[in-house]
């Protein structure tokens, strides 16, 4: 009979304590694997939500750490506003123009300047004369026209400041919400154009329908794009109309509503949770846009177009259904000015070598601030996740401590009882050697035992929970996964050894036994 | 076969001082002798049982068995001495309970040298009448029986001495008679010198060679009868 067996059949003898001693062992590994998966989750969610696609975002002057989380993680309290003007400095001159066209000063120009055409035409006038009067016309009108809107000049026809040096500029406002999630205005290239997993060359896919418009003829400006857990959370569908709210969860909900077109496949970045509508729309709802009396020429960074649900009430009060109505019908005939709009931040795709001098620049202005998004999410990471992940550490260490300690009460406890045994073997002719290794097998096969049930539980409960992790995190987890296997690998035969180690203890008091005075006569 | 020679054992009082137990100037059993060793309770029997197995060591003096003087031995010569050449049959047989009576049987060759042999163990078990019983636990078995499987371990590594301590003392009188013959038949065909400690004149009575152990000294059967 080998070693093997008599310390086998020693385990089976003593079958509760031992089998409790094994759920121990067991749950002690099963912890260490889930708490391993939460590691592994955790730190891959952040990683994903750190694989952008962008390299910069530009906000409103103030702390870097909130605009992040604003605009990376549709966390936290919203920021100030920046002029759209300043956003427009970040688009070459063919979009610039484009999205200026809403612009009253221009709109204003090219009024005069089909007056004058049309007036030069009928009196036979020289396209030099035209030229002329046109420049005169505006000297004489359009500083009153400035005046009136409390806005600086918009020029057309040439690159925005920063135009050759930003490869992408995606903006977004944000300040409502749709449930608990956050609504963020933006534009189609958040998706058409966006390269968020740049490793993989993945863009957003749409799991159902398709990418909002910048106009449609049928929804207008009001098209939607929701996140996959949001249109799970929600059990949103293609065609649903949706309502945001105003400024949080339980503002009011606007009037205007917007139409889902897309749902967005699970990407395990911040986006799953977001509801994303089409700017113009976003413009066009009531209380989003700023008053032309209000607007300022300056530092838009200092005021904020989100009022507070009580500011808002109070400006409702008195308000017919049928004024409001018709306040949101007017509104949404027309893409609203440009002088009336803001943006909370955006998203830029910079050259590598052009960054720091783009955020230099930005910086040393007085009108918004630009981060290096991945640097703060590392300084995030550093400072949330970290501390999360030595908590979790130190817990398994603990965890292995406690299922090591399980063994060694369990084989010390029933010391005693055996000694008659050990001392039977010890006559038998077994060593002292011998009996101290019978122990440590049992030790050992207690240990093996358990820690092999508790990583197939443990396995087990990430294939089970796999699903559910993915759509919350869009983290795959399966029953054998990459996020853990590496400190498995290190941690779980760390814990046996550990808990074999401890049999060491009455291993030694076995090979101690006096013989004489445990045998029975 | 076994010899001792001056074989002196003593322990250590509680006050320090020292107890002599045992004190035997020359003690000698022939191969395949039989004999009986008798003695008031708490002179020593048992002791000297456990210093010629080498459980417990001498003070001083030797312990030959097959020419091997085992007090000189480390203890895991001692040990592999007692694997290899000693059975040992307790009062309370001793048997594992978490074995079966065949497991048992094998748990006597595990420490031995050579191959374990099973068809040995269930040679041994059906010599003592118990092969229909070989794979209960000690529990299922009577105390009859679970002596007579102590008795089949004790011979399953083929030693050339056996050690029975007081081994009817907790059988009914049935079947007192079933087992001391079962031990000395076995031991005859196996050519094993057996030393049984007894209190039961009945049994020793059955012995050629009645060794009485007095006080510290052992009377062997030659002056008991001058």
């Amino acid at each position: 009979m080998s070693l093997f067996r008599i310390a086998l059949r020693s385990i089976l003898q003593r079958g509760v304590a031992s089998l409790l001693t094994t759920f121990s062992m067991a749950l002690g590994v099963m912890l260490v694997v889930a708490v391993l998966s939460i590691h592994g989750v955790v730190s891959q969610s952040f990683r994903n939500n750190a694989s952008l696609g962008y390299n910069m975002i530009v906000g409103a002057k103030g702390g870097q750490e909130q605009l992040v989380l604003n605009t990376v993680f549709y966390l936290s309290k919203p920021v100030e506003n920046i002029p759209y003007t300043y956003y427009l400095e970040f688009l070459k001159r063919e979009e610039r123009d484009r999205f200026q066209a809403s612009s009253l000063m221009v709109q204003c120009r090219t009024a005069l300047q089909d007056s004058i055409y049309l007036l030069g035409a009928g009196d036979g006038l020289s396209g030099i004369a035209i030229e002329q009067g046109i420049e005169k016309v505006e000297m004489a009108m359009l500083p009153d026209t400035r005046i009136k809107l409390h806005h600086p000049a918009v020029e057309t026809g040439r690159d925005g400041k920063y135009g050759l040096m930003t490869d992408l500029a995606i903006p977004l406002c944000l300040g409502d919400y749709f449930g608990r999630f956050r609504v963020v205005g933006t534009t189609p290239a958040l998706f058409d154009e966006l390269v968020y997993d740049i490793e993989n060359n993945r863009k957003f896919e749409f799991a159902q329908g398709r990418n909002l418009r910048s106009h449609d003829p049928e929804h207008g400006f009001f098209e939607a794009v929701v996140g996959a857990t949001v249109a799970r959370e929600l059990m949103i569908s293609i065609g649903q109309p949706i309502s945001p709210r105003h400024g949080d969860p339980e503002g009011h909900a606007h009037a205007q509503q917007f139409t889902v077109v897309g749902i967005l496949r699970p990407s395990g970045t911040p986006n799953d949770r977001g509801v994303f509508i089409n700017m113009e729309g976003f413009y066009l709802m009531e209380d989003h846009a700023m008053p032309l009396e209000e607007a300022q020429p300056t530092n838009g960074a200092q005021q904020s177009k989100i009022i507070d649900k009580e500011t808002w009430q109070a400006m409702q009060k008195g308000k017919s259904a049928a004024k409001k109505a018709e306040l949101e019908k007017r509104v949404i005939r027309e893409p609203l000015p440009a002088e009336q709009r803001e943006i909370t931040a955006m998203l830029l795709k910079v050259p590598y070598q052009l960054a720091p001098g783009l955020e230099n620049a930005i910086n040393e202005g007085t009108q918004a601030q630009a981060v290096l998004p991945v640097a703060v999410i590392y300084g995030l990471f550093e400072f949330i996740v970290n501390p999360i992940e030595w908590t979790l550490l130190v817990l398994t260490a603990m965890i292995c401590v406690v299922s090591a300690i399980s063994i060694l009460v369990s084989i010390y406890n029933s010391m005693s009882e055996r000694r008659g045994e050990i001392a039977v073997m010890r006559a038998l002719g077994a060593g002292r050697g011998t009996v101290m290794t019978i122990i440590l097998l049992e030790a050992t096969l207690l240990a093996l035992g358990g820690g092999v049930l508790g990583w197939l539980a443990g396995h087990t409960m990430c294939l089970i929970a796999g699903p559910w992790v993915e759509q919350q995190t869009g983290v795959l987890v399966g029953f054998l996964n990459l996020l853990t296997l590496p400190l498995e690998s290190v941690l779980i035969p760390s814990l046996m050894l550990l808990a074999i180690a401890v049999g060491i203890w009455p291993a030694i008091s076995a090979y101690r036994t006096d013989v004489a005075k445990s045998l029975g006569k | 076969m076994l010899q001792l020679r001056n074989v002196q054992k003593s322990y250590t009082e509680p006050d320090g001082s020292r107890l002599p137990i045992l004190d035997i100037p020359k003690f000698e059993v022939a191969s395949g002798e039989q004999m009986a060793l008798v003695g008031k309770s708490g002179c020593g029997k048992t002791t000297l049982l456990h210093t010629i197995a080498g459980i417990t060591r001498a003070d001083t003096g030797e312990i030959n068995i097959d020419g091997i003087d085992i007090a000189k031995l480390s203890e895991a010569g001692v040990d592999k001495v007692r694997a290899d050449r000693i059975g040992y049959v307790f009062q309370t047989f001793n048997l594992l309970p978490g074995f079966s009576a065949f497991e048992n049987v094998l748990l006597g060759m595990t420490f031995a040298r050579g191959r374990k042999d099973p068809q040995r163990a269930k040679q041994l078990l059906d010599r003592v009448g118990l092969s229909h019983r070989a794979t209960h636990k000690p529990t299922a078995l009577s105390v009859g029986e679970q002596q007579r499987v102590a008795v089949a371990r004790a011979l399953a590594n083929k030693p050339s001495l056996l050690l029975a301590d007081e081994p009817t003392a907790n059988i009914d009188p049935r079947n007192q008679q079933k087992i001391v013959d079962l031990i000395r038949d076995t031991c005859r065909e196996e050519s094993v010198s057996l030393i049984i400690v007894t209190h039961s004149l009945e049994v020793a009575g059955q012995f050629q060679r009645v060794d009485r152990l007095e006080e510290i000294n052992l009377v062997t059967a030659a002056a008991m009868a001058g």
